[in-house]
């Protein structure tokens, strides 16, 4: 038995590592990939409050930040296709113009 | 019990994350996320999520993952870097986010009324889940079909080669 506000720091926890992660990284797919693990920390904390007030609606609306991710995820990949067919890199810093 | 649980799979799950920031191979990073997906599945089981725990492994540690290993194999992504950029990142966005953690974390300690979880807790049912889900947001449930289309489309018509039309331009 284990108090819920620990669900709620780990989800914190797992945010600000996203955060971290999103600034440090200089690889276009490891920082799309800090957006994912972001995600998943504010689903957790979701879930948490829907076990908290007994809310249904709480876990129907992380499956829908889950449908949302994965449209994201798809075109997110494909503008990173794109990206990589022009610029041959994937380093953010040298993706510095929005022009092709 | 239900704390050995909470704690394996908290400490996974936040291995998994700190070892996708320090590794510098993309796909060292997205077998960790992997590890973090499939360790919240497990705590959303705890919480008595069932159908979410399901979606997470299908959706998340599957799907997602899948595309984004297969992404980073087809561009044939090599270690990352140390630019300036970095450095300058590092050195303000640490104590950045250490503010923000500090912040959200004084909130949640702060916070009165929390219940506990326990493992005799009931879970949600698939069942329930979908009573409510397709009675009160059918709506929002049917637009969000169209935007899995529209991402679809939008997806084939980036990633798709122009090459055809580069040529034919010519």
């Amino acid at each position: 038995m284990i108090p819920l506000s620990w669900y709620l720091l780990l989800s914190a926890v797992l945010f600000c590592l996203g955060v971290a992660g999103f600034l440090i990284k200089r690889n276009l797919i490891t920082v799309f990939m800090s957006i994912e693990l972001m995600l998943n920390a504010v689903n957790l904390s979701f879930v948490t409050f829907a076990h908290q007030w007994h809310a249904v609606k709480g876990q129907i609306f992380v499956f829908f930040v889950m449908m949302v991710a994965a449209a994201e995820a798809a075109v997110g990949l494909a503008i990173i296709i794109a990206v990589f067919r022009v610029r041959q890199t994937l380093a953010v810093d040298r993706i510095d113009l929005m022009k092709l | 019990m239900y704390l050995t649980l909470f704690i394996v799979f908290a400490g996974l799950c936040l291995a998994g994350a700190v070892n996708l920031l320090l590794q510098r191979h993309p796909i060292n990073s997205a077998l960790s996320l992997i590890v973090v997906m499939t360790s919240l599945a497990v705590l959303y089981l705890l919480l008595g999520a069932e159908f979410l725990a399901a979606a997470q492994v299908i959706v998340y540690a599957g799907a997602i993952m899948v595309l984004f290993t297969f992404v980073v194999m087809l561009l044939n992504a090599g270690r990352e870097e140390r630019t300036l950029g970095s450095r300058a990142a590092k050195a303000v966005g640490f104590p950045a986010v250490v503010v923000m953690l500090a912040l959200i974390a004084t909130v949640i300690v702060k916070a009165t009324g929390l219940h506990a979880a326990t493992l005799s807790d009931g879970i949600t049912s698939t069942v329930d889940l979908s009573r409510v889900l397709f009675r009160e947001l059918l709506l929002p449930f049917e637009v969000t079909s169209v935007l899995v289309l529209v991402a679809i489309l939008g997806a084939v018509a980036l990633a798709r080669s122009t090459e055809g039309e580069r040529t034919g331009g010519k």
